[in-house]
């Protein structure tokens, strides 16, 4: 039995390092991770610039899709986490963050691109790094040096509690940016990299089809899987996106208010 | 002699990766019965007291967070 699918597939680093458009290997190399940042941040700015332009009354077109996405953060995520009042705050922050991820994921189901940037660490790094700084921040503009009570949970025997605060130290502080971080970049390039199999087994079954022509019917089983996995990465890009949103909700939010 | 080592290095190399991949495996076992376990509650949750879906799913994901951190500790060591 000969391994077809490892002789086939490129090296998988290939899958995710680009050329750089200009600067190669300089510190100001710009390639299509980069490329792909600034073209997510540019429609984003479209979407609430054009769409916030003229405020009719009874909107329409790009001021419908900016109202309606809004709308949905505010309310799905913002207010339902942290209540009303709060959840108003923060909407405008976490709107932003939702649709940023959003964008720049939704690039692994567009033709032509088929690359979601947050796949290189770089990115879900730094948005979770910001989400754990904001949250360290809010939690001593509010608390105060209070804050630092909040690594003692209440109800627990004092003997355990040497092996509690541990626990809860790692768990907040390191563990969730950490999993913030990990849980983007790695749906994100699981996703792409399934994508890819799929693309490159169609490819050989019904345009290389080495072994013969009785191969192209055999392609067609890969080419529907290929379609579904398009349709389930779509809803991965929203649901990563929402996932990171109301996380970061979370965090803030228990920051907000001192545990009792 | 100088090629025997080189190749058992190979060797070690390609064991190493695989089983970081076999740990991964291992590790994505409890997360998975965790997060089955929990997803279903909540649906029997929204399920039973509509009105409290919302809140339901919010803690949903929280949970699921909490559940995902050890498959994903477990993916990033296939890595390093």
């Amino acid at each position: 039995m000969v391994p077809v699918l490892a002789d086939l597939l490129p090296n998988v680093n290939e899958l995710f390092e680009f050329r750089g458009i200009f600067g190669q290997h300089e510190w100001y190399e710009f390639n299509k991770t980069a490329a792909m940042a600034f073209i997510s941040t540019i429609l984003c700015v479209i979407l609430f610039y054009f769409g916030s332009r003229k405020r009719a009354m009874v909107p329409s077109g790009l001021q419908n899709a900016a109202e309606m996405g809004y709308e949905t953060v505010e309310q799905q995520i913002a207010v339902e986490v942290m209540g009303p009042e709060n959840g108003r705050q923060w909407s405008p922050f976490l709107a932003t963050l939702f649709f940023w991820i959003f964008f720049i994921n939704i690039w692994s189901t567009v033709p032509f691109v088929y690359f979601p940037a947050t796949s290189r660490i770089s990115i879900p790094i730094y948005l979770a790094l910001q989400t754990w700084v904001i949250f360290i921040f809010v939690g001593f503009k509010h608390q105060g040096l209070g804050y630092f009570r909040n690594v003692v949970p209440s109800g627990v025997p004092k003997a355990l509690l040497i092996l509690v605060i541990p626990i809860e130290i790692i768990s907040k502080y390191f563990i969730r940016p950490f999993s913030l971080a990990v849980r983007l970049f790695a749906n994100m390039a699981a996703g792409h990299v399934l994508l890819a199999v799929f693309c490159i087994m169609t490819s050989e079954l019904v345009i290389e089809h080495t072994s013969g022509i009785w191969q192209i019917p055999l392609g067609i089983l890969p080419f529907f899987a290929l379609v579904a996995m398009t349709a389930f990465e779509f809803l991965v890009a929203v649901l990563q996106a929402y996932i990171f949103t109301i996380l970061t909700a979370v965090y803030v939010n228990e920051s907000l208010h001192a545990e009792h | 002699m100088n090629e025997f080592v080189s190749l058992a290095v190979t060797q070690a190399d390609a064991l190493k990766s695989g089983l970081g991949s076999v740990g991964y495996g291992l590790a994505a076992i409890g997360p998975g019965i965790g997060i089955g376990y929990l997803v279903g509650q909540s649906v029997q949750a929204m399920a039973r007291q509509p009105e409290m879906a919302g809140n339901v799913r919010t803690t949903m994901f929280l949970g699921i967070a909490f559940a995902e951190a050890l498959a994903l500790i477990g993916f990033v060591l296939k890595f390093i």
